[in-house]
């Protein structure tokens, strides 16, 4: 016998109140619950936390993500999740997300919101002042070496592959050798 | 992997081993179920009587940091019962290899191995018996006592099992146990299995741990067939896609060294990257290397330079030099740096001797930061014991989109290239990162071409072709599809080409995608960010996306989901799942069969059948390596003690620690703040091992998981695990506050106390071990300060970062820290 979800209710209430358990659960059998992600646009994910890749539908409504759960058309996890990968919705549904860019003035003890442009501005011009006064063309014995060694990079495994790829095109074109990750760790 | 998580499920026998798959990942279990459900045995080698071990038919206790004596009694017994799979073993390894007759073994060579001088290896030694003409001599009888074969018998003739039990502290029936099922895989129609993770890695012998079963899973012909092979068990979602694309020091993307400054030219560099060989029937796959190379550098400057002007403008580092992360973090407390990004990582609580890193921090002029949350390192100048008015360091943290709030791909242990689609947007003013790196670099790019500045070039002439370009020339939102295609390369002129499959001419035209990485060429003509991932996005579409559900091999390869490098290949080495002949060794879970071509999975490394190609072309004579003697500390692992460790000598040697690690206690490298504890002595101020891990309810350092509440609901606050023996020493109950010290910090935990950790029996000695997980940090925590504005957990966790009491020292070859065996002490909190 084929079961639907809605049909699934019905039987279950059906089959408690004929229980005796001697409360009535008549509600149950005649209204389920409109599904929570009803109207909602589903789109499909891959956890971002172990390195197994299940697979998670996220369903959202008026751009807020309003159920996440397990894909069962992954082969690899087939529905299931861990409970990290059962909490994807508070990643997005957070109030203590970072949600302006903070700044933090040399011997000061406080966050500061910014702009965006005031931001990248002032790092685009630490970046470059920290290039320029690091950067060696040429070794001690007279080799080509065009390396910035007064900047350091770390990260990241949690970016995805397009990024990763890029970041590196973006540090190694200003000339950073220090460049690691999470793999080393 | 070599293989994948699916395949699991066709394995014999599985050893967990420097991993806890039940709790670090849990889906993974649902193959290791199915497993079992069928008949396989499953086995749990751990300190710590882990969630892995409770579903385990067999569990064996070890010391931390002694991996290298259990399995090498294992290889002992292998040999000496003759459970090898001969046929493979003597046709796909280098079994019959004839080694230089002057190299000496650690048993005959007070502990080390012949070269040894000056605190490192000179390999001459260690090389091969080669005939007139360059080609490897070999005795396929295995008789030569200077084959590998009979070298390796010797060496591991000493692991004993008295000696292992004495070494490691496994019982000794449980250690003949583990010997014998795992034994019963060399059986051509039997898979045995391996899965390991941090618990290999992070140790000063860790690449030879991870070898070791290497030369057991060659003995028992267990690599390239279904349900075999080498499973690393990455921690993180995208930490195998982070590695392809070359976040390292040391490598470009797709594996490519980088250069060094003795590489003067394109050409010298091609030459000393490209490997040759001798061996006739060798395929020696990296012999293409100066095809990826240039495409590399196309995928860098397009055609706004030449190769090698492109080849110029790419930083090289000294030859011999090491800027992986212990060192990256010592030139920074050194004050090297003034510049720092921290881009989606959190290393104040991450990174081995975290105190060290946090008081780095202190000494940059500015410092990027982007997280989803505030965090331990983009907050350090307010952290315990820091003095803001102190601090001179400007930090900018830039809030960036989550997982689900962009497009784009990420790769599992697998390799299985999967994509993911944005189901909303960033809160507030987040941003996707790459949109991020797109409006920085614009803005470094015009400081450039307004101002100037050394080698500006290199900087001004970088491509940035990711998507619809407005009228400015610029692009104002990263399509991840633009950098999927530059990852799989397409051609930059039209040409015509000799097709490597088909060997018929085919004209490809400028802007076409290239099939695969076998269609990138050494003249510039191609463009490949990443040639290992060549194939995945094609003509054909993007093939990460795609959903297909086909397993016609019932073996669960699904090659139409999603898409796995190299070219779709599921199971890395499948040509040495046949024999010479082409036979498969199992004909029931054959993952690739003849049929006058190939079928099953994508095939790896076999000609024809008959052809007499080794399969294992990405080595370039072709055969898997029971001798290797490409490593800095020896072609054959070797057990030696932690840097950190309870016993006085090693048992087996008078060499008691790797002999080739780089310390930083010693003058030259190395800081001020560098302590250790029981390196040449045992410490009686730190008599206990201690070992980091992970629960399934947080990740990592719970940079994102702390914030989540029903996570840290569930998982509150650092803990110690330790034995009802030692807690009984101690006078400690569970549940008390204790203090867990080491000779680098401590931490705050709560005692648990628990018969998961038993003492150890080590030669006649008791020995404790205890157990911290390593997910938290002060940023979610109740009692610091909080200024207006800050935001604030909504369920608070309790204590700080594990990796303040762990080592700065770290593997001979990679430099992964020894954060799984260190020493240190555990009190009472008050007492001192």
């Amino acid at each position: 016998m084929e079961v639907t979800r809605r049909g699934f209710l019905k039987i279950s209430g059906f089959a408690l109140a004929s229980s005796g358990l001697g409360i009535s659960l008549k509600p149950v059998s005649a209204y389920a619950q409109p599904l929570k992600i009803k109207y909602a646009k589903e789109t499909t994910t891959i956890c971002p936390y172990c390195s197994v890749g299940c697979s998670i539908i996220v369903s959202a409504r008026n751009g807020k993500v309003v159920n996440t759960e397990g894909d069962p058309g992954s082969p690899i996890s087939r529905g299931s999740l861990c409970t990290k990968g059962g909490s994807i919705y508070q990643m997005s549904v957070n109030k203590n997300r970072l949600d302006k860019p903070l700044y933090r003035a040399p011997n000061s003890a406080e966050w500061k919101e910014v702009s965006w442009d005031w931001a990248l501005d002032k790092i685009a011009e630490n970046v470059k002042k920290s290039r320029d006064k690091s950067f060696r063309a040429r070794n001690g014995k007279g080799e080509t070496v065009n390396r910035t060694e007064g900047i350091a990079s770390v990260g990241s495994a949690a970016l995805d592959n397009e990024e990763c790829q890029v970041y590196q095109k973006f540090l190694r074109g200003l000339g950073l050798v220090y460049i690691e990750h999470q793999a080393r760790i | 992997m070599t293989n994948h998580y699916i395949d699991f499920k066709n394995s014999d026998v599985i050893l967990i081993m420097g991993s806890n798959p039940a709790s670090n990942h849990p889906i993974s279990f649902k193959w290791i179920t199915r497993a079992m459900e069928k008949g396989a045995k499953l086995l749990c080698v751990d300190p710590r009587f882990t969630q892995s071990a409770a579903k385990s038919h067999v569990y064996a206790p070890l010391r931390s940091g002694t991996d290298i004596a259990f399995l090498g009694g294992m290889i002992k017994y292998i040999i000496d019962n003759n459970l090898i799979h001969a046929d493979y073993v003597k046709a796909y390894t280098n079994a019959s290899f004839l080694v230089n007759p002057a190299f000496r073994l650690p048993g005959d060579n007070k502990g080390v191995f012949s070269g040894f001088g000056d605190g490192k290896y000179d390999k001459a030694t260690w090389s091969y018996q080669t005939d007139a003409s360059g080609v490897i001599k070999k005795d396929p009888t295995l008789r030569d006592p200077h084959c590998v074969y009979q070298l390796l018998k010797k060496h591991y003739s000493r692991y004993t099992p008295e000696m292992v039990n004495r070494i490691t502290g496994t019982p000794k029936d449980k250690l003949l146990e583990v010997y014998k099922i795992y034994a019963s895989t060399g059986k051509p129609d039997k898979a045995g299995n391996v899965l390991y993770a941090m618990g290999w890695t992070q140790h000063t012998v860790g690449v030879q741990n991870i070898r070791t079963m290497c030369i057991i899973q060659l003995l028992l012909g267990n690599i390239g067939i279904a349900g075999g092979g080498v499973q690393a068990l990455r921690g993180e979602g995208n930490v195998q896609g982070s590695t392809d694309a070359g976040l390292l020091f040391h490598i470009w993307p797709g594996y490519i060294g980088t250069p060094t400054a003795s590489m003067k030219t394109l050409k010298e560099f091609n030459e000393k990257r490209t490997p040759t060989t001798k061996e006739p029937n060798s395929l020696n796959w990296w012999k293409n290397t100066p095809k990826y190379i240039a495409s590399f550098l196309r995928s860098m400057y397009g055609m706004n330079a030449t190769l090698e002007e492109a080849y110029d403008y790419m930083p090289k580092i000294e030859d011999g030099a090491n800027h992986s992360w212990l060192m990256l973090f010592d030139q920074m407390y050194k004050g090297k740096f003034t510049g720092f990004f921290a881009w989606g990582m959190n290393p104040a609580c991450s990174g081995a001797h975290s105190n060290k890193v946090r008081k780095a921090m202190a000494k940059l002029d500015w410092m990027v930061n982007v997280n989803l949350f505030d965090n331990e390192t983009g907050s350090f100048w307010r952290g315990p014991g820091m003095d803001p008015a102190k601090i001179k360091t400007e930090v900018f943290m830039l809030p960036c989109a989550a997982s689900i709030e962009k497009e784009g791909s990420i790769t599992n242990s697998g390799r299985w290239m999967q994509w993911r689609y944005k189901a909303v947007n960033p809160p507030g003013a987040a941003l996707p990162d790459a949109d991020i790196m797109t409006e920085l670099l614009y803005r470094i790019q015009d400081l450039y071409r307004k101002h100037g500045g050394p080698v500006k070039e290199a900087v001004t002439k970088l491509t940035w072709d990711y998507g619809f370009k407005g009228a400015d020339g610029r692009i104002h939102h990263f399509d991840p599809h633009a950098a999927a295609k530059e990852m799989n390369g397409y051609f930059l002129v039209d040409k015509t080409i000799e097709d490597p499959v088909t060997k018929q001419k085919r004209e490809f035209k400028k802007g076409d995608l290239v099939p695969s990485f076998a269609y990138l060429q050494d003249d510039g003509s191609t463009s490949s960010l990443c040639w290992v991932y060549s194939g995945c996005y094609t003509a054909a579409g993007n093939m990460a996306a795609r959903r297909g559900q086909k397993d016609p091999t019932g073996l669960g390869l699904y090659s139409e989901w999603s898409w796995s490098w190299p070219v779709n290949r599921r199971i890395i080495y499948n040509g040495a799942s046949v024999d010479p002949t082409g036979k498969p060794w199992n004909p029931k879970r054959a993952p690739i069969w003849w049929t006058g071509k190939w079928n099953g999975d994508v095939p790896d490394g076999v000609g024809d059948p008959g052809s007499g190609r080794p399969p294992f072309i990405m080595k370039p004579d072709g055969y898997g390596c029971l001798y290797g003697p490409g490593l800095s500390d020896g072609p054959f692992p070797e057990h030696y003690e932690p840097l950190e460790c309870p016993v006085e000598k090693n048992l087996l040697s008078p060499q008691k620690h790797n002999p080739v690690v780089k310390r930083f206690d010693k003058p030259g490298i190395g800081s001020d703040i560098d302590a250790y504890a029981s390196v040449g002595s045992c410490d009686p101020r730190f008599p206990f091992i201690c070992s980091t891990y992970r629960v399934s309810e947080h990740w990592q350092t719970g940079v994102l998981t702390r914030w989540c509440p029903w996570l840290a609901e569930m998982q509150p606050g650092m803990f110690v695990e330790m034995s009802v023996e030692l807690a009984k020493e101690k006078g400690i109950a569970n549940g008390e506050q204790v203090v867990v010290k080491s000779a680098r910090g401590e931490v705050e935990a709560t005692a648990i106390v628990t018969p998961r950790f038993k003492p150890f029996n080590i030669d006649g000695n008791t020995v404790h071990e205890i157990g911290i997980p390593w997910h938290f940090g002060w940023i979610t925590t109740e009692n610091r300060p909080y200024n207006p504005g800050d935001k604030k957990a909504e369920v608070f966790t309790f204590g700080d970062a594990a990796n303040l009491l762990t080592p700065t020292i770290g593997d001979a070859n990679t430099m992964i820290p020894e954060s799984k065996a260190f020493m240190a002490n555990v009190v009472k909190k008050g007492v001192k």
